[in-house]
């Protein structure tokens, strides 16, 4: 079954552990999230359930979301996910969803929305190498050739410049290293996709051992 | 944010080691572990910087053991550091101590503070 839960990236910081080994952490602060809603296969086709994360300022509500989180009988969240693979008998609407659901040694998947770096060349984007600066090179930052000529059409998928970051990206594997349920902060051993202040899903690890 | 960040770490700073800056001399008890036993190596230099703040500070000491330059950085909260003594206070105009170095044998002394 998966464990979820919403939050925010506060930032990043180093802790000891037991032994005396400096652990650099990610400080993810998650309130009490809610569940908005739950779906089940006969309704929806699926099983899943919805939380909400972060009251969303009032005059960006829109009245369909104020119904929908009167249902659970709360006020509209501003950061709203669902969960798959979860039991929904364990969940009631409205329920609050905290911290305290992961321990310590837990395996967790972070996703977030990546920091936006604007439209870069390849060598930034996809770790191309450049050019010789001197020499006459003349040939310094660019993409390089954009493949067969009898093909007479560049393939998809080709790297070249563009938009880099501002995606959503997931890490996998990272690990608990310290639940603060007083002050409802996660400890992640490592980094998270986004800047600070941004919105993150923690997930129980796929791919856990 | 900032301030939670320190709140964290609060509770894991050390507030029992002697004040202690660039240029001074300093026994640094290591705590050192060796399979299933731990014992203390004392380190003893002159400290040539301490960088960054919070739980992240570190300081870096620097000795010469036969004829070759050692530094070591210790984190100054890691509580693998048994003990610091500081054994000797050192009159230097500077912060980072880098031209220690370049420096050897007489060159390479500090006056005390008295």
């Amino acid at each position: 079954m998966t464990k979820s839960i919403l939050g925010r990236k506060v930032g990043m910081t180093q802790i000891f552990s037991d032994n005396g080994e400096l652990v650099p952490v990610t400080v993810i602060q998650a309130e009490p999230n809610v569940v908005l809603q739950k779906k089940t296969t006969e309704n929806d086709g699926y099983d899943s359930i919805q939380l909400g994360f972060a009251d969303q300022k009032a005059n960006r509500v829109k009245k369909p979301e104020t119904g929908h989180a009167k249902k659970a009988n709360t006020t509209p969240k501003r950061y709203v996910r669902e969960v798959r693979n979860v039991n929904t008998d364990d969940y009631e609407l409205g329920q609050e969803v905290k911290v305290d659901l992961f321990a310590e040694g837990d395996a967790i998947d972070v996703t977030g929305t990546s920091k936006g770096k604007g439209f870069q060349g390849t060598i930034k984007r996809f770790n191309h190498s450049r050019g010789p600066e001197t020499h006459g090179s003349r040939y310094h930052r660019r993409p390089g050739t954009l493949g067969d000529i009898n093909s007479m059409h560049v393939f998809k998928g080709k790297d070249l410049p563009g938009q880099m970051g501002g995606n959503q990206v997931t890490i996998q594997n990272l690990e608990v290293v310290k639940v603060d349920a007083e002050r409802n902060l996660l400890l992640v051993k490592g980094n998270v996709p986004g800047a600070k202040k941004s919105y993150v899903q923690v997930q129980s690890a796929v791919k856990a051992n | 944010m900032q301030e939670l960040l320190h709140e964290i770490t609060k509770d894991q700073l050390r507030t029992d080691h002697p004040t202690f800056r660039a240029g001074d001399t300093l026994k640094v008890h290591v705590k050192v572990v060796e399979g299933t036993r731990e014992r203390i190596q004392v380190f003893e230099g002159v400290v040539i910087k301490r960088q960054n703040g919070g739980i992240s500070e570190t300081f870096t000491v620097r000795k010469v053991s036969y004829g070759v330059g050692v530094e070591r950085t210790f984190p100054l909260h890691s509580p693998r550091v048994a003990k610091i003594e500081r054994t000797r206070r050192g009159k230097v105009r500077q912060a980072k101590l880098y031209y220690l170095r370049n420096l050897r044998g007489k060159a390479a002394r500090i006056k005390e503070i008295i």
